[in-house]
């Protein structure tokens, strides 16, 4: 490899971030030292860039901010760690790990997130180290959790086809692994692993699909099992989407070009749903999802770092470019397509029993938290499930959670600890509230414009009413809030969406598919919770009313005139 | 002009000498005569009569012939001021005076000495002030000279809240007598409101150095010292209300802690500090403890009563906020109190053979306990108040630099809060700036200067400055100090607290300083952020190695804060260091750390 894995095709200077990379000696920086720093509990802003591909961020706690300036003291610094495991699956031991470190490093409680990973908050500089230490010795990992690399792949958990989820499963890990970043800076930094001579020549050897730069920009995969489209296969840089034929999976339809992040006011940056471009086998699968990496990686924007994603690769040069160029690189070509049908892109709660004749229960968590509250000690519920379950758990590209795989000599114990903590299928809530999703935005990250997390479900306590009157309580509609234009609970995809501009403030949006296959579109700018209300209130009263048999609320919006349907992310804001 | 008894209130004969002298004077010479006037009418307070004059400048001679040696040792700076003040009184009567801080006098001397007088605090547990031990060292040593015919005297001071009351004074008078010396007049002991008791002992000094002169010859109206006398403007007797600017608690939330960081102006006021002074702040009772106590009592909070020698008066619910200590108990007071009460328990309690159950009754108890528990209702207000002490000021270590903030004063103040025997308790001062008070009000301060916590007059000296907790108040003025002085000498900070993320006090000022240079390097200690407790001491021994360096390079060492704990196991840290680093004998060590105190190279502000 030559230098083309270094620049990009693009001639326009790098960005700072590009720089650091390079500057890095793959992904070291001058981490091991900051680390140490004992003065502040932040690391600088170049080590930090680096820091994300560890699998953490800096933040602080954003309601503090102001007091402790005033305190004489430097932000509340403290790191979000993510730890993933490829398609959400994880082992009770694995459960009780996490469980552990989050009440002894973190703040006592876990983030399930919308990329089926693990978020722990409030970390401090001092405890990383054994905290990542902690997550590795019960093998799982934070490397490539963020980062200008291949993120954790979704996978479809699929409780009901048992055979089919163990493959595709499966799958999701080979690609995963086969992507993982190879430095041993990581070993080094959080496990004291052996330091290694490192040559500024020897790129290739060190990171044989990365390079010395990485990528231009995060780059996600998502699998599907259709009908079911959790993962929003249509969000994802790469989706594969599983084509099953008699009973066993015959191979994946393939989509490129898929991404959510935006920004406010640079109509430049848009949402995009991925294009399907063919199809090909399982064993075919890792080939194609090196090739489309090595395509971003050699043609994506290192100049703006807001114009880097792969959709916007794609949709400079055009998707026939793009399989021109994927062709070249495989030296074979994909088949066309082969049909498949999404019905929704949610959970299915409660209790399904599997082909395999094992049982899961799909638990509701209300925004992915797993906390223990005044009468609802959740946390502790699981705790006590993972000292008896000999399944696994999964967690859902909707930040629920399935306890899977339970044995049926098991089923017994598990349903009677679920019956004493009350945990919840969510079946009493509205079909709204089992449907939404929020990221975690204030007071940790910093992003965040506006509450999102901590604001949902106090606004649905709002709109639920008005869903009853109109009687709707029981309809399934997707609604999604982010405190930022970065898409991370995909609410481009929701049929309801609110995305944080300015404390109280949102812009709403309306009109994305029930399965998540077409973006939304502005309906309010910037708007605080009366207007919200009373906004949503006729549409919802009309939805009520005026509906066809089976109409989705997505549909319906477009139907009745509150917006016009984006069929393609570049008349988002059109 | 030529005087005459007509148009000045000389005599024929003084008019004729004063006109024969005055057209000979110099400028120099006559401007000279006319200060020396002036301060000879002001120290005397009022206009000398003629034959008084007469008078004084007999015992001048006769005290003049006299040499007195004074000697003081303290830690805050109090002892120092009385010794100026006695020392200005002698050399009025012409005696010839030394006065000198402990550890600043060479011993050797001491055989020569005819009048000593001993000024001393006591620390801690009965211990001397730091600038006191090596001179008690040597006079309790092998090498203490015989000092029959030395005339002595000591004053000292203390706290009767402490068990071990003005120990050290007592030590000295007891030694000094052993070695020969005789006695001048008896040992005065001072509880915290020492004005009076000092000003008496003064002048029962100053009257037995003239007797023993001149037979029949009392103290004259000049030599008489007032227990207010001489201090500037505004000071521990007269303080000044000073307008607080900020006042902000510098834990962040989720702390255990509270630290007040408290700005208040100066100005106005023509008070002066350095780096190394302390304020001195009067602060008022907690309202509900007076409360409390005047319900337990069935008093009349409206009632007057007398408050001082000079019939102030006050109504009560005033006094027991403004005037009184009530927070505290001592053995004195409980034994007045058994006196005025006669309760058979209390009197129990005093009797000789329960001075362990007493000693355990006086801790954190206050007032409202013992009226409570002994049921001492019943007596009278005034007669309570006249066994009570006087509220003392408080004294915190200046946190800023006159340099960065000329008019201002900051201090550092943690709040003690609490629970004992069923009840919160609060500290006295510290919780009224916490919660009562705002910026925009007033509270009286003055300034208590501390000439044992300096910095080094050389700008070029390294200095190693160790304060955990409030402890570090005194190297915000020393770094803000050398910062605006643009001073170059290395500084090297050892801090700590419990938890690096709520109790790391002024941290952003420190990073500032780390950034720009004044603070060379600095090393911290949080205790609870990790399984093993690490104290600053740890730190220290950690950088062992260079810690050694930088004192072969003669860095100066400070430490503040707790004495018990901390300054002791920084101060064995040291010696450890200095084993280890110089492979010095444990003996050698302390030989050089005692050596390092006499240079003042090692100056500590402990409490």
């Amino acid at each position: 490899m030559s230098e083309n894995n270094l620049l990009s095709k693009n001639s326009a200077p790098h960005s700072d971030v590009e720089e650091i990379k390079i500057r890095s000696n793959y992904l070291r920086g001058s981490l091991t030292d900051t680390l140490k720093d004992p003065i502040t509990g932040s690391i600088p802003e170049d080590d930090n860039r680096l820091m994300k591909h560890h699998g953490s961020y800096m933040q602080d706690d954003r309601d503090l901010r102001n007091e402790r300036q005033k305190q004489k003291l430097e932000p509340a610094y403290q790191f979000m760690l993510r730890v993933r495991a490829s398609g959400g699956v994880v082992t009770p031991e694995q459960w009780l790990m996490m469980d552990r470190i989050a009440h002894h490093y973190a703040n006592g409680t876990i983030r399930l997130t919308t990329r089926q990973s693990f978020q722990l908050h409030g970390v401090l500089k001092w405890n990383l180290k054994n905290t990542i230490r902690e997550v590795n010795e019960a093998l799982l990992t934070t490397l490539a959790a963020c980062g200008d690399v291949n993120r954790n792949v979704m996978c479809n958990p699929n409780p009901h086809q048992s055979e089919i989820h163990t493959e595709v499963y499966d799958w999701a890990c080979h690609v995963s692994e086969h992507l993982d970043p190879k430095t041993t800076a990581y070993h080094e930094i959080w496990l004291d692993g052996e330091k290694v001579a490192s040559s500024e020549n020897d790129g290739e050897e060190q990171e044989p699909i990365y390079g010395r730069v990485y990528l231009p920009r995060k780059f996600k995969i998502g699998i599907a099992v259709p009908p079911s489209n959790d993962v929003d296969v249509y969000s994802q840089d790469l989706g594969f989407i599983a084509i099953v034929e008699n009973g066993r999976l015959a191979g994946f339809n393939i989509s490129v070009g898929g991404g959510m992040g935006m920004t406010h006011g640079d109509p430049k940056t848009y949402p995009q749903v991925s294009k399907v471009i063919g199809f090909c086998t399982p064993e075919q699968m890792i080939d194609v999802a090196e090739k489309t990496v090595t395509i971003q990686r050699d043609y994506g924007d290192r100049a703006v770092r807001k114009h880097a994603r792969f959709k916007y690769t794609i949709d400079d040069r055009g998707i026939g470019w793009f399989t021109d160029e994927l062709t070249l690189r495989l030296g074979w070509k994909l088949e066309e397509p082969r049909p498949f049908q999404f019905h929704d892109n949610g959970d299915r709660y409660g209790w399904v029993k599997g082909s395999n004749g094992k049982w899961h229960f799909t638990l509701f968590i209300q925004s992915g938290r797993v906390k223990d509250e005044e009468g609802y000690e959740l946390m502790t519920g699981l705790r006590e499930i993972a000292k008896e379950h000999t399944g696994d758990f999964r967690l859902t590209p909707n930040q629920n959670l399935i306890i899977a795989n339970i044995s049926p000599q098991k089923k017994k114990k598990i349903e009677s600890l679920i019956e004493q903590y009350h945990l919840t299928d969510g079946a009493h809530y509205s079909s709204l509230r089992r449907n939404s999703m929020a990221c975690v935005s204030l007071p940790t990250c910093g992003l965040a414009m506006a509450e999102s997390e901590r604001y949902l479900p106090s606004l649905l306590d709002k709109i639920e009413p008005m869903l009853e009157k109109a009687g709707l309580q029981e309809k399934d509609i997707v609604i999604r809030m982010t405190g930022c234009p970065n898409g991370c609970a995909r609410p481009m995809l929701a049929e309801l969406a609110f995305i944080g501009k300015a404390p109280g403030k949102y812009n709403m949006y309306l009109g994305g598919g029930f399965a998540g296959n077409r973006l939304n579109r502005l309906f309010k700018e910037n708007i605080g919770e009366a207007e919200i209300l009373d906004s949503l209130g006729p549409i919802i009263a009309r939805y009520g009313t005026e509906r066809e048999t089976g109409e989705h609320f997505g549909d319906f919006v477009i139907r009745a005139g509150y917006v016009q349907e984006v069929r393609d992310g570049q008349e988002f804001h059109a | 002009m030529e005087l005459q008894v007509t148009n000045s209130p000389f005599n024929q004969e003084q008019a004729e000498v004063l006109n024969r002298l005055l057209p000979t004077l110099t400028g120099v010479q006559a401007s000279w005569l006319s200060g020396y006037l002036a301060a000879l009418h002001s120290t005397a307070g009022t206009a000398i009569p003629v034959q008084a004059n007469a008078g004084n400048a007999a015992v001048s001679e006769a005290t003049g012939s006299r040499e007195v040696t004074i000697l003081f040792g303290s830690q805050t700076g109090n002892c120092s001021g009385l010794a100026k003040k006695i020392s200005k009184k002698l050399m009025d009567q012409g005696a010839q005076v030394t006065v000198s801080s402990m550890s600043d006098f060479k011993p050797n001397s001491l055989k020569k000495v005819q009048n000593l007088l001993i000024i001393v605090s006591t620390h801690g547990e009965g211990e001397p002030p730091d600038n006191a031990i090596s001179f008690f060292e040597f006079l309790h040593g092998k090498r203490a000279p015989q000092l029959e015919g030395m005339s002595f005297s000591v004053l000292a001071l203390g706290d009767t809240s402490y068990e071990f009351f003005c120990q050290t004074g007592k030590d000295f008078d007891k030694r000094l007598e052993e070695l020969g010396g005789k006695r001048l007049v008896p040992r005065m002991d001072c509880d915290v409101d020492f004005d009076e008791p000092a000003a008496e002992w003064m002048n029962s000094v100053l009257q037995a150095l003239n007797e023993g002169n001149s037979a029949g010859n009392s103290g004259s109206q000049a030599a008489v010292i007032s227990p207010s006398e001489g201090e500037s403007d505004y000071s521990r007797t007269n303080p000044f209300q000073a307008e607080i600017l900020e006042n902000l608690n510098l834990n962040g939330r989720g702390s255990d802690r509270e630290t007040r960081h408290v700005e208040i102006s100066l100005e106005g006021s023509g008070l002066q500090y350095e780096p190394g002074d302390s304020l001195g702040i009067y602060p008022e009772n907690h309202p509900n403890l007076v409360d409390d106590l005047i319900r337990a009592m069935d008093w009349n909070p409206d009632e007057s009563i007398t408050v001082n020698k000079h019939g102030d008066m006050l109504l009560l619910r005033e006094a027991l906020l403004k005037h009184y200590e009530i927070s505290v108990l001592t053995k004195p007071l409980l034994l007045k109190a058994a006196e005025i009460s006669s309760n058979p328990q209390l009197n129990e309690l005093l009797e000789a053979g329960h001075e362990q159950e007493l000693r355990g009754y006086i801790e954190e108890r206050d007032l409202l306990d013992l009226v409570q528990d002994y049921s001492l209702k019943g007596i009278p207000a005034q007669s309570f108040a006249d066994i009570l002490r006087k509220l003392p000021a408080r004294l915190y270590s200046i946190a800023s630099s006159s340099k960065a903030f000329p008019d201002e004063v900051h201090v550092t103040v943690r709040s003690v809060r609490y629970d004992a025997y069923g009840r919160d308790r609060y500290g006295v001062c510290s919780v009224q700036l916490a919660e009562r008070l705002q910026s925009g009000d007033s509270l009286p301060v003055y300034i208590q200067h501390n000439p044992n916590f300096k910095l080094p007059v050389n700008p070029d000296t390294p200095i190693i400055m160790i304060g955990p907790g409030t402890g570090v108040a005194p190297f915000r003025a020393f770094l803000g100090d050398r910062e605006e002085s643009g001073a170059e000498g290395k500084t090297w900070l050892f801090y700590g607290d419990q938890h690096f993320s709520t109790d790391f006090l002024y941290q952003t000022e420190w990073q500032r300083w780390l950034k720009d240079g004044v603070l060379s390097r600095m090393d911290v200690a949080f205790s609870r952020d990790t399984d093993k407790k690490v104290y600053v001491q740890h730190r220290m021994l950690e950088q062992s190695r260079e810690l050694y360096e930088w004192l072969q390079e003669g860095a100066c060492v400070y430490v503040c804060g707790d004495e018990k704990k901390m300054a002791h196991d920084v101060h064995a840290t040291l010696a450890a260091i200095l084993e280890q680093e110089g492979g010095l004998s444990p003996e050698a060590a302390a030989e050089y750390l005692l050596q390092m105190q006499q240079e003042k190279r090692y100056q500590r502000d402990v409490y």
